[in-house]
């Protein structure tokens, strides 16, 4: 099988388990990032796909052949690192035609590669400049291009933006995405910046603790996470817990809510709402009881906090749908259904 | 920080200790030194104030040329050799454990309180034929015969080289731990094998500090004058050892100074050539 495969992947450093049992099968061309909490070993883990750490337990495959013991100057990658780690003895172009200088390539077809990169990274001109006099966008297209000098199998960043103003980092995700999509490169993206892994991935991996616990499309993990962690780290939500009776009829929050079933012989559960698809209306009629203790008007979207029993739901409008309430005031709250997605607990 | 620059004569007060010190314990004997050079000798070692080239025109013979020639052969010799082991030895210490680095650092630092005599001697006893390795050698089978490694040319660089080491891994220390080791990292992702990352990114990003180490082990090593006396031929004699032959067994102060100065001369014009040199590099 081609792409990239995982299989129960574990780094330990001493006692402790950096990366624990991580299967993941990466298909060629696809766009992926590994997104969690600091500390949850997405670096560790990308450092092992790039030969820099070698895996306690588990193998890497690349294009069908195990790379789990190649060396790193075998593997025939790209990379960026979040320092950059651009050469300050080296000008612009003798940094991005590093890697074909090692290789021996000629000098011509050197000097042509870095024209065309300098062009594609909008950057033409620049190939006698010193490093130390570029911006942190310019250095950002600079390690870019350098790690794509050879047209890598494998292009591998880790925490790339995270330098950047929020502006400039706003653009330079598009353009990856964009500069990734025409190459139709394998890209792994190490970020803890949820925004920045919905605008560039085909699957966004989630970690924590070391361990994958969801890797999805964007809009699934969003829609639909695997577990309460998720659902919390990706966006907003409301975690609520869930209770099925005898009769397998759920309810939440003391109502009975159609529609919603626990799993088989599960008798609690949480359920994920986004704070977008609560509804409030009028109290009684089925709705869960609250009463509004706060009420945030942002501009673009308006917080409405409820309390319900001893939870707290926070319910988010568009300024066009502004709910008719005050502070104190006793509302209903009704959940969809189609919208809510049952957890483990 | 905005400075002022200095307005009354006063500001300049803190100025005046550094400056007089310098004054009164190099600028003054200096001086002396080369106006002595120009003094006329007279029998029995004594010398009269004069201005004769005497002195200089002497020294331009054939032998002191070899022995100048020798003298920085030798110090390029032990500098170069220095730098080439110091940077591997340099770099993997600073990439090892806490330490392992602390326990070498205090071992080098404490072969900086031994004297150049005990060092002189240290080796001519360790290279002797009675009591030297060349014994253990034989006791493991590797010689037939104990045998005198000194006095030779091998003997005079090894000294002078673990002399002037601990200089150079204190010079090259700071650098090596601040250099980023995700250079090597990202060396090592574009294809680079760790020795050839070694070559193409240590090495070069480490110029100034290469080349600022090989002019102070050079200065270092041209002073050097018990070590070649204690363990090598006369012909491994330094202008250094002539200098206080000279200027104590002989008496000939005149001579002696203008050897000194002729030295420091020579010295001043190859520092200048070497970072010339790296300048021209540079703007390259
Ligand atoms: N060389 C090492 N020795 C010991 N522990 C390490 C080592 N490298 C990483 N760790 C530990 O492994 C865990 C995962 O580290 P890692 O750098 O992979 O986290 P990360 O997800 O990249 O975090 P961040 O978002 O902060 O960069 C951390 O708890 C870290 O302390
Ligand atoms: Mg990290």
């Amino acid at each position: 099988m081609s792409g990239l495969n995982l299989s129960h992947v574990t780094k330990q450093f001493g006692n402790f388990t950096a990366v624990n049992d991580v299967s993941l099968s990466v298909p060629d061309g696809t766009f992926v990032c590994l997104l969690g909490p600091s500390g949850c070993g997405k670096t560790t883990l990308m450092r092992m796909i790039a030969g820099l750490d070698l895996p306690t337990n588990g193998s890497i495959e690349l294009g069908g052949a195990d790379i789990t013991a190649v060396p790193t100057h075998k593997r025939d990658l790209g990379m960026v690192f979040q320092s950059l780690a651009l050469f300050p003895h080296l000008t612009v172009g003798e940094n991005i035609a590093y890697s074909l200088r090692i290789r021996g390539t000629p000098k011509d077809v050197q000097k042509k590669r870095v024209d065309e990169l300098l062009a594609m990274i909008h950057l033409p001109g620049f190939a006698d400049r010193s490093v130390a006099k570029l911006s942190g966008g310019q250095r950002q297209r600079v390690a870019i291009a350098r790690a794509l000098a050879i047209s890598p199998k494998l292009f591998l960043l880790d925490e790339p933006l995270s330098a950047l103003d929020a502006k400039l980092r706003e653009a330079m995700q598009v353009e990856l995405r964009q500069l990734q999509q025409r190459l139709g490169i394998t890209t792994i993206v190490v970020t803890h910046d949820q925004r920045e892994a919905m605008t560039m991935a085909d699957t966004v991996v989630v970690m924590n603790g070391g361990e994958i616990r969801q890797a999805a499309a964007p809009v699934d993990i969003y829609r639909r996470p695997a577990d309460s962690f998720v659902a919390d780290f990706i966006g907003q939500t409301n975690l609520l817990p869930v209770a099925a009776d005898s009769t397998g009829r759920a309810s939440v929050l003391g109502e009975v809510i159609e529609g919603i079933t626990l799993p088989a012989g599960a008798a609690k559960g949480m359920l994920s709402v986004r704070p977008e698809d609560v509804q409030l209306t009028a109290p009684g009629h089925g709705a869960i009881a609250g009463t509004v203790t706060f009420i945030r008007d942002l501009g673009g979207a308006i917080e409405t906090f409820v309390e319900a029993g001893s939870t707290q739901v926070i319910a988010v409008s568009s300024p066009r749908n502004r709910p008719d309430v005050s502070v104190g005031q006793s509302v209903g709250i009704r959940l969809d259904p189609a919208t809510s997605v049952v957890l483990a607990r | 920080m905005r400075r002022e620059p200095p307005q009354r004569l006063a500001d300049y007060g803190p100025l005046f200790f550094p400056a007089g010190m310098l004054t009164v314990f190099f600028v003054v004997p200096f001086a002396t030194m080369i106006a002595v050079s120009f003094f006329q000798r007279e029998q029995g070692g004594f010398y009269t104030p004069a201005f004769v080239f005497d002195n200089y025109a002497r020294f331009l013979s054939m032998f002191f040329g070899k022995v100048l020639g020798f003298s920085l052969f030798l110090a390029v010799a032990v500098a170069i050799t220095c730098v080439v082991i110091g940077i591997p030895f340099t770099y993997l210490l600073s990439r090892s454990a806490r330490k392992i680095q602390v326990v070498w650092l205090v071992a080098l630092l404490s072969i900086l309180s031994l004297s150049e005599v005990m060092i002189g001697f240290a080796w001519s006893t360790l290279f002797s034929r009675t009591a030297g390795v060349t014994n253990l050698f034989v006791w493991l089978g590797l010689m037939a015969q104990p045998q005198a490694l000194t006095p030779s040319f091998g003997a005079v660089m090894t000294a002078m080289t673990y002399q002037a080491f601990p200089y150079t891994v204190l010079v090259l220390y700071p650098a090596l731990v601040r250099l980023d080791p995700t250079l090597t990292e990202a060396a090592r992702t574009l294809g680079a094998s760790p020795v050839k990352a070694f070559f193409t990114v240590v090495v070069p990003a480490l110029r100034n500090t290469i080349l600022a180490t090989l002019i102070m082990v050079f200065i270092f090593a041209l002073g050097s004058y018990l070590l070649p006396q204690l363990l090598g031929r006369p012909q491994h004699w330094t202008l250094s050892v002539l200098i206080t032959d000279q200027a104590i067994y002989q008496s000939n102060m005149p001579f002696a100074a203008a050897m000194a100065v002729f030295l420091v001369l020579v010295s001043l014009a190859l520092v200048g050539l070497a970072l010339y040199a790296g300048q021209q590099r540079q703007a390259k």
